[in-house]
């Protein structure tokens, strides 16, 4: 089959965890636990390493402000002295006009310009960091994270949340610096110009302050209520887009729409209220700036005509007022985008505050080197137990050591605790008790690629990226050369399906002609493992998909590619157990029984059952 | 580490179109909100006349009872001016309050039919498109097209009739200095003209790598447990960042291209105002105009400033759009399935009538048919099959070819071949998520091409090598393949066939939801619960595409033993990898190398057919042969 995509990607082999699900979940209402003042820490961290960038942004914005701010001012010069100097024929004054206005222009437009590639610059530098950081700390959370947040989540973390931090840098900030300055200068101007004027600009201030805090303490909620409904939405679309060949084979198409339109409804209903709490606000402010517009004007043009006030300096008052009130709008927009960025930061800093429950030392270790010309280690579980944070023991303690080059079959019925055996020694988990040794290395000790130099795990599901066959190999070692790939493919009997497609090892596995079957992505994913050339291989229910060849093909490549190696191999199929040199089986998180192949199947327990109800099978 | 990513599986030429020819197409979802859409627009551009109105009243002022020392009239003014104020707000609010609803239900709309087609989508479409880079067209380009239809497209428009209105007032007070003003309307036209395709070749670019992104972190995601297996989680973070700095690159290249045009945008006018005022200032001392025209004048000018400067970030967040909408529409035009069509139903009986001549009463309407339909056409057949990918080259030798099988009504078909021979995708073909190159399928003598799919899936029940579960309850999930009539005495025999009672023990019981928002289930308990699904209905037809693998030994055992009861009433067609799966069903087909190369009993063909021996047992004598 094809789409090389699966839903709910986990194959192990778990028992059935209860996990607790109750309503209060943090996971279940998509809120993650974030420490208070971590939002405005995450925008601030974003921001320092910016500090000198930020600053001349931020100048070139005061000084074009001040350009474009300067206008009205040179109306009231022209109007109260230029006139009439030019009157007693004084040219002056107004050469003087026209050359500052002309300078305006010219360097409030050159400034325009700057600021804009200069901000630009600044805010695709702090999306890039955040966009590299969510996508870092995601990949570096252990699978039981990923296992219990969903993928849809984590996607709309990466794209729609950083979207709306996109649109606050991009828009806000430039309104928000914009705003002030403009608050600021033409304050300034006013009280310059007029002290009394000003002041009443300035007391205007008051209730326009008021409101913008209501508007904010009311939009917040609006905007949160906002991002959780698309990522619903999100989650909902990726899973029927993932899923769609038992969508179309169970006839969901209907079901999925109505499911959808619900969530949807959601999304639409969370959106509108957020664009009428701003038109809410638009009201208010306008009605706020233009009833004080009509006082400072009445009050002004009462004193011009009493004799106490400059014409002039009426004219540049009330140019000054229009402008001092215009961006109110653009403060309402600034706002907008800060709650719903504000709204995607916070998810954004729960998702960060997430601590790998596998973290990676921080001074790591190194492994031992090997001690004959085998590549194997040994392996030790030593008073080993796990249980999930979450509660319920899954692995009771236990002890168990692999000496360097055996091959341990490890089989049992579903739930017994077989794959949660290979994920500890994986690493994938950690266990809750003891530890687990390399070559008398705790694991927990590592850097990750001195980890998976020792140890490598092929698990059931064979998901492949996009991007060609041999590049999907390679992820077992990237700097790979083309024979070393087409090398382990030939090994692992892939080499024949994969000169067959189109582009052969080039072949997207996207693109036309692409399609691989389960049986042949898992035969790709050995050839991965063999790349990646491990001391210990774990393979868990690897093979489940291939035919009897291709599982011979594996087992032929194991006894001579993986000669020498450790190599821990969960199945359910007892052929591989011939293989081994070694067998545990395991019930109830516990091993039962444990011995050579031979011995188990020689004896009365449940290994001789199993061997004989397979042996029976086989017909 | 695969870095070259699979854009847009589409081609990009169609960038070239024009942004409006591109947002036209938006109109039927526009269209039921349009009575709103306009009379918010309308009321906008009142609104923003209002704000015009301003400078001419403080004209009055200053000209009238500034000039004449007549207080009572500067009362009077700033009545005026209050009003109008009041006007102006409410105007604005009462825009806003307009389209508030209705532009959250056209966006709300198109992602539902977005996400409508794109399930009725050929399977084909989904195996080409990543499934990011679909969100992303759900999801940021229909959040661009809510922008743009709540502020470009209505601002656009007031904007200019705001500008129209303003230069006439300008002109009226006194043409000349008007005429000035006008100056720079040339030269900020063509600038907008050449910015406009330059910006819109740069916002598809970058809309295309947000998509790759999204891409690349929906993989991530997905293969974790690879990218963690093998430590690889520092590359893939590696090839992350060489895609945002390229998208990083592409928005710097947008920024440079905005600041042109604000550039040229803020400096003209800003010149020509300036001149106005050189001039008004001489006219003024000159006497030849009065100090209030002036002042007025040249607050119309400024009030003129925003929608001035605005045309440039509005001219780019249309553009964005229009690329948003080609993008939507790349999406929405892929042709969904094609409804059955009974025109292909000649054609096909012709091209299968020459070879299976007399077999089938198809050519003819009716009567013979329904004579003929018991023993020989019913039952699962496949008559000439052959199939090769739509998207794949036509010189490319198909992937099935020839296929003839015939499995009778109660019998089960095993279907065994290597891996890649095609066994998945021939099961694919009989609920048409794949549609046949030629030749023909029938189900108890009927056409599947005559058979509305709706019907014909309601047939067949399916349970795929992935077991894929929905985030929805056990129980949602196991009866979505049975009749809505369906209950709970359904629900537990089919748990109970697939050896699935472990879900009555889970916390909620068969209520506990599964799937991407719920419990984390192992891969042998997802697979049983597919196979549940897949037996629920008690459906006619049933196919298993290898629907045991990832269980142990006593558990298929189990569900081998509670399956034959199933079986037994059931025409199945079961795709097999091992003997003991093989022995559920009656008879074995082999496939190899895109055809049926034999038809038999398991032990006949283990006798007489070495590829099938070399397949069943892996052992050594076979391999000579391949």
């Amino acid at each position: 089959m094809t789409a090389p995509t699966t839903s709910a990607p986990t194959a192990d082999d778990e028992p059935d965890l209860p996990r607790p699900k109750d309503a209060g979940d943090p996971f279940d209402r998509d809120v993650l636990p974030a420490p208070p003042g971590a939002t405005a820490a995450l925008l601030r961290s974003l921001l320092a390493p910016m500090k000198g960038r930020v600053s001349v942004t931020t100048l070139l914005l005061l000084l074009q402000q001040a350009a474009v701010q300067a206008g009205p001012l040179l109306v009231a010069y022209a109007i109260d002295h230029a006139v009439p100097a030019f009157r007693d024929h004084d040219h002056g004054p107004l050469i003087a006009v026209a050359v500052a206005y002309l300078l305006c222009a010219l360097v409030s437009g050159g400034l325009q310009s700057a600021f804009i590639v200069a901000s630009a610059r600044v805010n695709q530098e702090v999306l890039l960091d955040l966009r590299g950081r969510i996508f870092r700390h995601a990949q570096a959370l252990s699978i039981d994270f990923h296992e219990r947040y969903t993928s849809g989540r984590l996607i709309s973390r990466s794209t729609t949340d950083v979207e709306s931090l996109r649109e606050l840098l991009n828009e806000g900030l430039q309104e928000l610096i914009t705003v002030i300055l403009s608050f600021v200068y033409i304050s300034a101007m006013l009280l310059w110009l007029d002290l009394g004027l000003g002041a009443v600009a300035v007391a205007s201030f008051v209730p326009l302050y008021l409101l913008v805090r209501v508007y904010q303490r009311r939009a917040v909620r609006v905007y949160r209520t906002r991002s959780t409904a698309i990522a619903a939405v999100i989650v909902k679309f990726v899973e029927t887009m993932n899923g769609i060949r038992p969508v179309r084979a169970f006839r969901r198409e209907a079901a999925n729409d109505a499911e959808f339109r619900v969530l949807n409804r959601r999304h639409e209903r969370a959106n509108g209220d957020a664009l009428l709490e701003m038109a809410r606000y638009v009201v208010g402010s306008r009605l706020v700036a233009n009833t004080a517009v009509a006082g400072i004007v009445l009050w002004g043009a009462y004193r011009v005509a009493s004799g106490s006030l400059e014409l002039g300096v009426l004219a540049g008052a009330v140019l000054y007022l229009r402008r001092l009130y215009d961006p109110i709008d653009r403060l309402g927009m600034f706002l907008n985008a800060y709650q719903s960025a504000a709204a995607s930061l916070e998810k954004i800093a729960g998702l960060l505050a997430q601590t790998p429950s596998v973290p990676e030392p921080s001074a790591p270790g190194e492994l031992p080197p090997l001690k004959s010309e085998h590549p194997g280690r040994e392996v030790v579980f030593d008073a080993v137990a796990f249980g999930y944070r979450t509660g319920g023991e899954v692995l009771p303690r236990f002890d168990l050591t692999v000496p360097a080059g055996q091959t341990v079959a490890v089989v049992g019925s579903t739930g017994a605790g077989k794959s949660t055996l290979a994920k500890l020694l994986a690493r994938f988990y950690d266990p809750s008790q003891g530890r687990v040794l390399l070559d008398g290395v705790d694991l927990r000790e590592l850097s990750v690629a001195e980890l998976r130099r020792g140890v490598v795990m092929v698990t059931q599901e064979a998901f492949l990226f996009s991007g060609t066959v041999a590049e999907n190999i390679a992820i077992g070692r990237p700097d790979a050369s083309r024979a070393e790939i087409e090398r382990a493919a030939k090994a692992i009997g892939a080499h024949e399906f994969i000169s067959a497609l189109p582009d052969g090892y080039d072949t997207d596995v996207r693109k036309r002609g692409g399609r691989i079957s389960a049986g042949q992505r898992q035969l790709v994913a050995f050839a991965r493992a063999l790349l990646a050339d491990p001391a210990v291989l774990i393979l868990d229910e690897a093979t489940s998909s291939l035919d009897v060849p291709g599982e011979r093909a594996v087992q032929r490549a194991m006894s001579t590619v993986l000669e020498g190696r450790t190599a821990i191999v969960i199945a359910h199929r007892l052929s591989t157990v011939e293989i081994a040199d070694r067998v545990l089986v395991m019930e109830h998180g516990g091993i039962v029984e444990d011995g050579s192949p031979a011995e188990l199947i020689a004896g009365t327990g449940r290994f001789a059952d199993l061997h004989r109800a397979w042996r029976d099978s086989l017909a | 580490m695969p870095s070259t990513r699979a854009a847009a599986a589409e081609p990009h030429e169609t960038a070239e179109r024009s942004a409006v020819r591109a947002l036209l197409r938006l109109w039927p979802y526009v269209r039921p909100v349009r009575a709103r859409l306009f009379t918010a627009a309308f009321i906008a551009v009142v609104a923003s006349c209002t704000g015009l109105v301003f400078p001419l009243v403080l004209k009055w002022m200053v000209d009238g009872p500034v000039a004449d020392r007549d207080p009572a009239g500067v009362w009077l003014g700033a009545l005026y001016l209050l009003l109008l104020g009041f006007a102006e707000a409410l105007l604005f609010g009462l825009r806003r309050w307009l389209v508030a609803r209705p532009l959250s239900s056209v966006e709300a709309g198109m992602r539902a039919d977005l996400y409508g087609h794109l399930q009725r989508l050929p399977v084909a479409f989904h195996d080409r498109w990543s499934s990011g880079q679909l969100l992303s067209r759900g999801t940021t380009d229909l959040m661009l097209l809510r922008q743009f239809l709540a502020f470009p497209l209505t601002f656009l428009f007031v904007n200019g009739v705001t500008i129209l209105v303003g230069v006439i007032i300008m002109l009226l007070q006194d043409w000349t200095l008007g005429l000035v003003i006008l100056g720079p309307a040339v030269p900020v036209i063509i600038t907008c003209a050449v910015f406009e395709k330059r910006y819109a070749h740069a916002s598809r670019r970058a809309q295309d790598q947000v998509g790759d992104l999204t891409t690349v972190v929906e993989e991530s995601v997905l293969g974790i447990r690879i990218v963690k297996g093998f430590g690889r989680h520092r590359s893939q973070a590696r090839a992350f960042r060489e895609l945002a700095q390229t998208l990083r690159g592409t928005e710097l290249r947008k920024a440079g291209l905005l600041a042109t045009i604000w550039g040229v945008i803020v400096t003209l006018p800003e010149v020509a105002i300036g001149a106005a005022l050189v001039l008004g200032t001489i006219q003024v001392a000159d006497g030849s105009l009065s100090t209030g025209t002036l002042v007025a004048f040249l607050s119309t000018a400024l009030a003129l400033r925003w929608p001035i400067d605005s045309i440039g970030f509005l001219l780019a967040m249309t553009q964005e759009a229009a690329t948003a909408t080609d993008r939507y529409f790349e999406a929405m035009d892929a042709e969904p399935e094609v409804a059955t069509s009974a025109g292909r139903r000649p054609a096909t009986a012709t091209a299968v009538g020459n070879r299976s001549a007399g077999r089938n009463g198809w050519a003819q309407p009716a009567a013979p048919g329904a004579a003929k339909t018991s023993a020989q056409d019913s039952g699962l057949r496949f008559e000439n099959v052959q199939f090769r990918y739509p998207d794949a080259d036509k010189t490319t030798p198909p992937v099935l070819k020839n296929i003839t099988l015939h499995i009778r009504p109660g019998e089960s078909m095993a279907l065994v071949g290597a891996t890649g021979s095609g066994k998945t995708t021939l099961t694919a073909l009989v609920p048409r998520l794949h549609e046949l190159t030629a030749g023909r399928i029938t189900l108890d003598g009927e056409d599947i091409t005559t058979i509305p799919r709706e019907e014909l899936r309601a047939k067949v029940a399916v349970a795929f090598e992935e077991p894929t579960l929905f985030s929805a309850s056990i129980a949602d999930n196991v009866l979505m393949g049975a009749e809505t009539t369906a209950g709970a005495a359904d629900l537990n025999r089919a748990l109970a066939v697939a050896q699935a009672d472990f879900a009555h023990a889970l916390p909620d019981g068969t209520d506990t939801r599964v799937g991407e928002q719920g419990l984390t289930l192992s891969g042998g308990q997802r697979q049983r619960l597919a196979l549940a699904r897949a037996v629920v209905g008690k459906p006619r037809f049933l196919v298993l595409d290898d629907p045991l693998s990832a269980l142990d030994v006593h558990t298929e055992a189990a569900v081998e033993a509670a399956l034959r009861d199933v079986l037994a009433e059931t025409t199945a067609l079961i795709v097999a990898h091992r003997p003991s799966t093989v022995l559920l069903a009656d008879r074995v087909a082999l496939l190899s190398g895109g055809r049926i190369t034999a038809v038999g009993t398991h032990h006949e063909l283990l006798r007489t057919n070495a590829e099938y021996a070399y397949l069943m047992s892996g052992t050594g004598e076979a391999e000579d042969d391949r």
